[in-house]
């Protein structure tokens, strides 16, 4: 597993009226091969996991894989760190879907050919290679994250960080993408809302406010969350929603 | 299911025009433009309509996906056709409707025969001397491909937020469809952009 380590990590967006702090200096250090981030909306854990490729640049202090500065080497670090959207629409730039894998493959496979083969066969991993030759915007929504994982997988990243890759889907879509997200030989971290999922997670951090307010085993940090949200506590409402 | 256009898909073949390397099709198809522009006469445009059609039948193009990727050309050819008709009478409207769509076919034909990252490795080495005075070939074929990619998912959100203005009774007020459009717009650019950057494409 790769060590990511968020060394007093912060980020802060200037005003006017005033700076706003989006992200409190947080350190952090994450080994574990499942790992899940729960919160309210605009709590500021998109913005926690968008420093871990470079998405998203600290303000404050920094952010390291494996000893690697992401802000200073962020092209290395993001063949290492695979990211997922919520709305696979944005991620998804070529017409059809083995385009789409192949432009991932662009920059390790020069052969056409060779690129093409590669790409149906990451396909056939996630059940579509029955349509690779189908336009990405004729797939239905768990097709097209189905997909969108794909492209991203296709380069095999040894973290692959998912930001709410559920929230858009229906049951059956939403269980077949956990299936699939559970059954990846990736070290995986997990942003979402349903607490189903996290709980699947080894470690479970909660962001409230733009901070991260527990962190554990996912039992006890899910049941901090849902005391918090049931007593009143602070579901968000400090971040950006980014 | 989407009800987006379907420019720049690929349609998988055997074909001759399917064998032919990107190289020739591109400078075949820039020659047939030069061509059916420069020729003035109203038959030789139904000439080169029927050779498009032809050439369409030939790479294997549904006629389903012919007339949805025509569809948006031939209301432009039909608006440029008025005014052509209004200014230097029917001959002329007739003429350049016929050839707008001849050559929308023949683009149609490209598309349709060669896969998109075909073009963009063709792209590559054609820019490649172009490196040593700055370019970066790689990213200038990735805003090719986005920008042929970008069109179906425009129209998508055209179409999106046109019934979210109509649910909400905002009626036919432009003001009320472009506006939201416009954000729309740029947020799926900058979204795309993220997505790009988390894909390592460009850097």
């Amino acid at each position: 597993m790769a060590l990511i380590r968020l060394d007093a990590a912060g980020v802060t967006v200037p005003g006017p009226p005033a700076e706003r702090t989006i992200l409190a200096p947080t350190t952090l250090e994450l080994a574990e091969r499942r790992i899940g981030v729960v919160g309210g909306n605009g709590s500021g854990k998109s913005t926690l996991v968008r420093l871990l490729n470079g998405l998203v640049t600290p303000t404050t202090g920094r952010v390291l894989l494996d000893d690697v500065d992401v802000a200073r080497r962020g092209a290395a670090v993001r063949r290492r760190v695979g990211f997922c959207f919520t709305d696979p629409s944005a991620q998804l730039v070529m017409p059809t879907c083995v385009e789409d894998v192949e432009l991932s493959l662009r920059r390790t496979v020069r052969d056409r050919a060779t690129r093409r083969a590669a790409a149906i066969d990451v396909l056939d991993r996630f059940g579509l290679a029955h349509l690779a030759d189908v336009s990405v915007h004729a797939l239905s929504g768990g097709q097209r994250q189905l997909l969108a994982l794909a492209g991203v997988l296709a380069t095999e990243p040894d973290v692959l960080v998912t930001d709410e890759p559920t929230t858009l889907l229906d049951l059956r879509n939403t269980r077949l993408v956990a299936a699939t997200l559970f059954d990846l030989d990736v070290q995986l971290v997990l942003v979402t809302h349903d607490l189903e999922l996290a709980a699947r997670c080894e470690r479970v951090l909660v962001v409230a406010d733009g901070a991260v307010v527990a962190d554990g085993p996912a039992e006890a940090s899910i049941a901090a969350y849902v005391a918090s949200v049931e007593a009143g506590g602070p579901a968000g409402a400090g971040g950006s929603g980014r | 299911m989407s009800r987006g256009i379907a420019v720049g898909l690929y349609q998988p073949g055997t074909t001759p025009l399917h064998r032919l390397p990107p190289g020739p099709k591109v400078v075949g198809l820039a020659v047939a433009s030069v061509t059916i522009v420069a020729v003035r006469s109203m038959p030789a445009s139904f000439v080169f309509l029927a050779l498009a059609l032809g050439l369409a039948l030939l790479t294997g193009v549904s006629l389903r996906l012919l007339v949805r990727s025509t569809r948006p050309v031939l209301i432009a050819a039909l608006v440029v056709g008025a005014f052509q008709w209004w200014f230097y009478g029917r001959d002329k409207a007739i003429e350049t409707l016929v050839d707008l769509v001849a050559l929308a076919v023949l683009a149609l034909c490209l598309t349709a025969s060669t896969p998109v990252n075909a073009m963009l490795d063709a792209l590559v080495r054609w820019l490649g001397p172009f490196r040593r005075v700055g370019v970066a070939p790689e990213r200038v074929s990735l805003a090719f491909a986005l920008a042929i990619a970008a069109l179906p998912g425009m129209v998508e959100l055209a179409l999106e937020t046109r019934d979210a203005a109509r649910a909400r009774g905002l009626g036919r007020h432009p003001r009320s469809y472009l506006t939201p459009f416009v954000v729309r717009v740029v947020s799926r650019a900058q979204e795309t952009g993220d997505a790009l950057q988390a894909r390592g494409l460009g850097d």
